[in-house]
């Protein structure tokens, strides 16, 4: 009997190794797929029957004998025919859960290679036209149009060109890289070889990030067996080294070079001068895997599917303190209410949804009140927020969003690659001015009155001298230093002020995501939940 | 160590860019990146030590001292946190008897923060001998104890 049983990442940590072993030991014929990505029925068990495949989740290594007559309680019955996939559209992950992931005979027989030989048909500038067409942007987070970034590539005149796959986002709360790569890594090569083919270049990277080690065992096994079929083109994997930073496409290429993973400015862009000095396409995981897709179906297939500017599809990732947390392809526009109380079932912990973080660390967090957003890059940047890599992280009623922002700027402060000062100094000064609210805001302050004194910065309490001695008496500007205090006032409000200020340089003033992005969840943590600083409530909340 | 560098430059070559791979297959090799290994791999890729030492203090992963016997490595991202991962860490740091980011006394076991596994729907979650864990509690707990103490 052939059993399907998920080899992803995550399965195995739910206990997925041991249940395929049980039913190997059992005599069954155990295929390992990737995930189809409801983490709530995982380890998640199919039997192939004559009608299709029979779900049964989760399911434990005593469980065998009973999914095998099919008596177990945890049966689910056609696993397209659940409402969380029923209601899906798969472009880019249509594959994942469904293959085995490094069978080349199951890949060709899914659609595989029909976009890569579509493409090889067209001459290189037709193949960009299919993919500006298709209005694909970049699934990173910026939403760059894929194919503008193409064009400039190809009009590059260079004797060397490469293709980088930028498999470093360490978004907490996203994993669809993760499982792309794990599930259907042809996918990821094919994008790869369509896009060396477009801007005629001969070698392509993927960089992965060190903590997803299945990833890069499963894409390390897939280039190997794939060789053939993309040559000329050639791929090799290269492993990060726990630097968050390296997610930012300058550092990640950097990195490549043997380098620490430094931030360039640009201009100059990678496009035009990136790898070892060359043009270089630099894409996310989801933009290179979507494109197979778009050759094989063609632009309008894809473009006809998503919202105002933001075409095609999203795999959105439902994380967090959520009961249905998985991922979910869906086109543009579904709100974000809708995937967090419709999809992902509201909180794994049963309390109200008190906020959800949009992108990553660095995306902001929303209240219930912001439900209505449609998923969209415009929208989202209008309210303040960003899509970035659709990762959507739940929290319940009981977190503090004081130390979520302060989270945010201590998460700045360890992964800054110290390039620029705003997101060097300006993260550390961030959690410190936290610090000082969380001690004087008045939840903890009777408590912990003691240490706000202790950070009042009494040495300093003096201001300088005003100038009265004789030497410089001419030309010291005595209004200025009237003007400086004669102690910092370590007042909510005034933290608070100087917070908005701290994010607003480095929001203007960094070189990239890291420290221009980190406002983005303080500054929204303030905005929408005041009262976890000690701030009165904003004047919209107090109105609902 | 310096037999092994050569060996490695000789089958993957001896550019820059080979700089990261060599340093993973150092620490593989060796279980950490020791200072006295910095010179022959500068030597080897044609680099100045300065250059190679700032590369191994800029990554998180390469160490240069020793790890435990077992190691620990529990995330402290937002959707760990989300599901309880500040008690989570805690708890550990006090039954493990070792504090986040350190190595144990006797070298039994390292705890070290991960910034994200992937794994985000189903924290808190950890990597014990780089084997995925999730949804982490007291009793998932009390087995990795088990596991570092054996």
């Amino acid at each position: 009997m052939k059993i399907y049983v998920s080899r992803d990442m995550a399965s195995v940590a739910l206990g997925a190794d041991d249940v395929a072993h049980a039913f190997a030991e059992a005599g069954c014929d155990v295929i390992r797929t990737g995930s189809r990505g409801l983490f709530s029925i995982e380890p998640l068990v199919e039997v192939e029957m004559a009608d299709g495949r029979i779900a049964y989740g989760p399911v434990w290594p005593g469980d065998v004998a009973a999914v095998l007559d099919g008596s177990h309680v945890n049966r689910l019955g056609r696993i397209d025919a659940l409402p969380f996939f029923a209601g899906q559209q798969r472009f880019t992950f249509a594959r994942c859960g469904v293959i085995d992931p490094v069978c080349l005979e199951d890949y060709a027989a899914t659609g595989g290679w029909k976009g890569l030989n579509a493409a090889r048909a067209l001459a290189p500038q037709a193949v960009v036209d299919v993919v500006k067409a298709s209005g694909l942007r970049g699934r990173g987070g910026a939403g760059f149009p894929t194919g503008i970034k193409w064009q400039t590539v190809l009009d590059a005149p260079a004797g060397d060109k490469f293709i980088v796959c930028n498999a470093d986002e360490g978004d907490s709360g996203t994993f669809a890289d993760r499982m792309l790569m794990e599930g259907d890594p042809y996918c990821l090569i094919e994008g790869m070889a369509i896009a060396a083919h477009a801007v005629g270049a001969h070698h392509g990277y993927i960089y992965i990030r060190s903590e997803y080690p299945f990833a890069i065992y499963t894409m390390r096994l897939a280039i190997e067996r794939a060789a053939q079929r993309i040559a000329p083109f050639t791929l090799e994997v290269r492993e990060g080294a726990g630097a968050y930073v390296c997610g930012e496409e300058t550092a990640l290429l950097d990195s490549i070079e043997g380098k620490r993973g430094q931030v360039r400015a640009k201009p100059p862009l990678p496009a035009l001068k990136g790898l070892f000095g060359q043009p270089t396409v630099i894409n996310n995981v989801l933009s290179l895997a979507a494109v197979p897709f778009i050759l094989a179906e063609g632009a309008e297939a894809y473009a006809g599917v998503g919202f105002g500017r933001s075409r095609g599809t999203m795999p959105v990732q439902l994380a967090g303190n959520v009961r249905h947390g998985g991922l979910y392809e869906i086109g543009f526009g579904i709100t974000l209410g809708e995937l967090v109380n419709d999809i992902g079932g509201g909180t794994a912990s049963g309390r109200p949804v008190r906020a959800v973080q949009v992108g990553g660390p660095l995306g902001a967090y929303f209240p219930p009140s912001m439900f209505h957003l449609p998923f969209d890059y415009e929208a989202f940047a209008a309210a303040g927020g960003l899509i970035g890599h659709a990762g959507i992280t739940v929290f319940d009623d009981s977190v503090d969003m004081a130390h979520m922002a302060r989270f945010a700027m201590e998460f700045c402060a360890v992964e800054s690659c110290g390039k620029c000062t705003p997101c060097r100094i300006g993260s550390t000064r961030g959690v410190e001015i936290v610090d000082r609210i969380m001690v004087a805001r008045p939840s903890s302050q009777s408590v912990r009155a003691e240490p706000v004194e202790a950070l009042s910065f009494s040495s300093r309490k003096e201001g300088p001298s005003t100038g009265s001695g004789r030497t410089g008496e001419g030309y010291i500007d005595k209004a200025l230093y009237s003007r400086s205090p004669s102690r910092i006032d370590t007042s909510l409000d005034a933290q608070s002020d100087l917070l908005r200020d701290l994010c607003d340089t480095m929001k203007y003033g960094s070189l990239c995501a890291l420290g221009g992005f980190t406002p983005y969840p303080v500054l929204s943590a303030l905005d929408y939940f005041p009262e976890d600083f000690g701030l009165a409530k904003s004047v919209q909340e107090a109105a609902e | 160590m310096d037999e092994f560098i050569e060996g490695w430059t000789a089958q993957h070559g001896a550019t820059r860019d080979q700089l990261l791979p060599l340093l993973h297959a150092v620490q593989e090799e060796a279980g950490h990146v020791d200072d006295a290994v910095v010179p022959v791999i500068a030597k080897a890729l044609n680099l100045s030590r300065a250059d190679v030492h700032g590369v191994v203090t800029f990554y998180h992963d390469f160490r240069r001292t020793p790890q435990g016997r077992h190691v620990v490595k529990l995330c402290r991202a937002e959707s760990c946190q989300a599901r309880g991962g500040a008690a989570i860490e805690a708890a550990a740091a006090q039954r493990l008897g070792v504090a986040m980011g350190q190595t144990r006394g006797d070298g039994a076991v390292s705890l070290e923060p991960v910034y994200c596994l992937g794994l985000c729907a189903i924290g808190p979650n950890a990597l014990v001998n780089g084997r995925p864990v999730a949804r982490i509690d007291g009793a998932a707990l009390e087995r990795i104890a088990a596991e570092v103490a054996a």
